[in-house]
């Protein structure tokens, strides 16, 4: 069990208000999540103390910096079992890391006829940027489809991931289901065919222990900012054999080893593909947010995540016309999305915000999977470490508030 | 805390929309969608002899906001001519709403505004119609 009250006070944000005499109840950790003083205070201590750029300079600063975003790295490895820190590549989030591989590897080994296979509970991120590979290099997307309780159907998944399937990215966690997918059984699935796998880690990795050497899979994304680490920071782990081969994403400084007027040769990895000065105090702040899950223990988190979101999923039922979406909670993380019939999420997320609780309302970067389901959007609780039972008695209590509001 | 945005009126429109449906005959009809937040509104519009709007009607659904900012709207422009329709503001409606909106908000509440000028510019380019906004 997690010491609640303990971890309470490591987020200052939480003793904040929501509006004057309104405290606080943030759960929109899907979205992102808040930050620790450890976290705050690492990144503090950076600009006041060694602010200098990385890699480069021969004083003090410098190395002080290179040595702390290089630290970072090794512990960011050590967090999801990566084999070497050189496998893993800090971006700017998820987003790009994903851009990355397409970009990258897609574009210099997918062919005509070749497909991508992807699911339909996809994040935006998580689709795009192979829509756009595809076009360019005319090949064709395909979707595992779900069903209607969040949870992937793969009875026909021999028809969708066969010997044409070149890539295969799906999502390790639905960010509006909850759903967690079965990535090992996914990921040897791919193997078996020959396809390269991409894991969206954006909901899993926060939340969950992940391993990517147990896992097998050979690209791994996710976001600091909702792991208590700070925006514009995520990280690309990829497997050693393909990132040796894949030629640089952006270009310029730092990723090359020699420059001419006639030409360049790459940087080893990981630095080939971190053109420019990277985020330095935001790759420290990721550091001190893994010491931070670790330290609490990634077991716990999870195991705390499980009960809120079955207290949530319980009480939240009382709620007259709660439609829920997604899993039973053995299958789900915690996140809980909802609809009350005849209420549009964002009138809910406006009167729950009157009551100090911060959810999202819309469609959570998922279109597709909202069209699937033939609903508009929906209203999403998300939940984290710091979340408490009272904080999910006073969602519902509100909940009973915005029908009463809208004379329900 | 009080319910600044979701006064009684607000409500009253959201349950019981004024101008809803679709005029046929019509002089022009718009549909356009909020796709951040699924809202969708549609506005048809019926000239008289001296351009003025004869009738005006609407239908979509979204949130409670957009809902009630369309039945404002269209109550609104009836009488009025077509180039005072052109030149209606944001500020007009975001009077007659007559309640305070954070930013991502006043979206919900000016996409019939957004629609029905589309709609009066005979859908324009999307840059004249920004102008026009």
């Amino acid at each position: 069990m997690l010491n609640l009250t303990s971890i309470q006070k490591d987020f200052p944000i939480l003793e904040v208000e929501a509006h004057p005499g309104v405290p606080l109840v943030y759960l929109d950790n899907a979205a992102t999540s808040q930050k620790p003083v450890q976290v705050i205070e690492a990144m503090d201590v950076y600009y006041r103390e060694y602010n200098a750029n990385v890699h480069r300079g021969i004083h003090r600063l410098s190395e002080e910096a290179t040595e702390a975003y290089e630290s970072a790295r090794e512990r960011i490895a050590r967090f999801i079992n990566a084999p070497d820190p050189a496998t893993v590549i800090f971006t700017r989030n998820t987003t790009e890391a994903i851009n990355l591989v397409a970009w990258s590897w897609g574009r210099t080994n997918l062919k005509p006829g070749d497909e991508i296979l992807l699911t339909e509970m996809e994040h935006h991120s998580n689709i795009v940027p192979w829509q756009l590979l595809a076009e360019e290099k005319g090949v064709k997307v395909r979707y595992i489809p779900f069903l209607d309780n969040g949870i992937l159907d793969l009875t026909n998944l021999s028809d969708l991931l066969t010997e044409r399937t070149k890539i295969f990215a799906f999502t390790a966690m639905s960010n509006v289901f909850g759903t967690i997918n079965p990535t090992k059984k996914l990921v040897a699935a791919a193997r078996a065919v020959g396809a390269i796998t991409v894991v969206d880690a954006a909901q899993s990795v926060p939340h969950l222990p992940v391993d990517v050497q147990d896992l097998d899979c050979d690209f791994l994304a996710f976001s600091g900012h909702k792991m208590c680490g700070p925006t514009g920071i995520g990280i690309l782990y990829g497997k050693r054999a393909l990132l040796e081969k894949m030629p640089p994403f952006l270009s310029g400084g730092d990723m090359i080893r020699r420059v001419t007027l006639e030409g360049s040769s790459w940087n080893d990895l990981p630095w080939k593909f971190e053109a420019g000065t990277p985020s330095i105090a935001e790759g420290i702040g990721l550091g001190a947010a893994v010491d931070y899950l670790s330290t609490v223990g990634m077991d716990a988190i999870h195991a705390h995540e499980q009960f809120i979101t079955d207290y949530a999923l319980e009480a939240l039922s009382e709620v007259k016309d709660m439609q829920f979406l997604g899993p039973p909670v053995a299958q789900r993380g915690g996140v809980v999305s909802f609809n009350l019939t005849g209420l549009h999420p964002h009138d809910i997320s406006q009167v729950l915000d009157q009551d100090g609780i911060a959810i999202r309302a819309g469609h959570h970067c998922a279109m597709p999977l909202h069209q699937r389901l033939c609903i508009l959007a929906s209203a999403r609780a998300s939940f984290y470490l710091y979340t408490r039972p009272e904080d999910i008695d006073r969602l519902v209590t509100s909940l009973h508030r915005v029908r009463k509001v809208f004379r329900l | 805390m009080e319910d600044s945005i979701y006064r009684e009126q607000i409500i009253d429109l959201y349950e019981n929309p004024l101008n809803f449906g679709r005029l046929d005959p019509a002089d022009f009809i718009y549909e356009e969608d909020n796709p951040l937040c699924g809202d969708v509104i549609e506005i048809s519009v019926r000239l008289d002899e001296q351009n003025r709007v004869e009738d005006v009607n609407w239908q979509g659904h979204g949130c409670a906001i957009s809902q009630a900012s369309a039945s404002l709207l269209t109550e609104e422009i009836k009488g009025k001519t077509l180039d005072e329709v052109k030149a209606f503001s944001k500020e007009q409606l975001l009077d007659l709403l007559g309640i305070q909106l954070s930013m991502t908000r006043v979206k919900c509440a000016l996409l019939s505004l957004k629609v029905l000028k589309a709609g009066a510019y005979g859908m324009p380019d999307p840059d004249e119609l920004r102008k026009a906004l």
